[in-house]
């Protein structure tokens, strides 16, 4: 019982990276140097000028192979100590019209539609949703529950309790 | 953390420049100079305030396999299924969480096809079965954690 259908769901549009690309994803993917002029020392270290390096860095924010470059906070340390992975079983029909309410509230932080496991586990959209206590990712969920409506035949929220592992993501 | 600390962590959870000096670009937005917010931004990151800073890749974009897994451990043995499951380079983040599938972690492989290949070793080596949940879809959110 593993991958149910991967190859199915996994969105196809690869974009093919040169080796320039390459070495400036593995020079940066642990993080951006913190000196005055980042994208040069970045430059030094893959062999490339920096205007390249800059060039390549752009494109790949349009090409959406980077989210963006950006700061990635420690939820805990912002006192967000209640952190619920919310679920619904949302019916197929409505689930893209919802899905895209439920990532605009505010206190929503990823919001991803997912295959089910029928019958151990009904759920397809999935929410995360932070808050200073378990009372306010409750708060929240109700407002989810109320924008999901008859569309919703279930839901559960999973709170972490311990983070087990937590490294970047190491892709190249 | 204080005012600036703050206005910092908000500040570059937005996004940050492609150009020579970006630092000092965004310390001028933020009213202070580009040795303070370097200074600042090392002590949050050492701090654990931020866990990291730089560019965001998308692993499904530069061909790799993503996929979000539960696996539902007997108490007595988590901690066994969680030393396995920690080992694996290709597991990025795992989480314990209250529920009958008590165990959640991130699977990034190299390649999609990748991805049969890591389950079934995690299948084999922990005696239980793991289940798969690759997103289908990706709905826009406002991310933004306030400090």
């Amino acid at each position: 019982m593993s991958t149910e259908s991967v190859s199915m769901h996994t969105p196809a549009s690869a974009t093919p990276l040169d080796p320039l690309d390459r070495r400036i994803v593995l020079a940066t993917q642990a993080g951006l140097p913190r000196v005055a002029r980042p994208y040069h020392a970045v430059a030094e270290q893959v062999g490339a000028t920096p205007e390249e390096v800059m060039a390549r860095l752009q494109r790949m924010l349009d090409d959406g192979v980077i989210r963006r470059i950006a700061a990635v906070p420690n939820h805990y340390a912002l006192g967000y100590k209640a952190n619920g992975m919310t679920v619904w079983d949302v019916a197929d029909a409505r689930v893209d019209a919802l899905g895209e309410q439920v990532g605009r509230l505010e206190s929503v932080s990823h919001c991803y539609l997912r295959p089910r496991w029928p019958p151990d586990w009904p759920y397809n959209l999935f929410a995360m949703v932070h808050g200073r206590d378990r009372d306010e990712v409750e708060l929240q969920a109700r407002q989810i529950a109320e924008l999901l409506g008859d569309a919703c035949r279930g839901h559960a929220i999973l709170y972490s309790t311990r983070i087990l592992k937590k490294t970047g993501l190491r892709i190249a | 953390m204080d005012a600036l600390d703050r206005a910092i962590v908000n500040r570059l959870q937005d996004g940050f420049p492609v150009c020579e000096r970006p630092y000092e670009v965004v310390a001028g937005q933020l009213g202070c100079d580009e040795d303070e917010l370097l200074a600042r931004l090392d002590r949050l990151l050492s701090d654990r305030v931020l866990t990291r800073f730089g560019p965001m890749y998308h692993a499904e974009r530069l061909g790799g396999g993503l996929s979000l897994v539960a696996m539902k451990i007997s108490p007595g043995d988590f901690e066994r299924v969680a030393e396995i499951v920690n080992a694996m380079p290709e597991v990025a983040h795992n989480y314990a969480r209250e529920h009958a599938f008590n165990m959640w972690f991130v699977l990034a492989t190299e390649t999609p096809e990748g991805q049969r290949a890591a389950l079934d070793r995690i299948e084999r080596e922990t005696g239980y079965p793991a289940y798969s949940m690759p997103k289908i879809r990706e709905y826009f959110v406002e991310l933004k954690l306030h400090a």
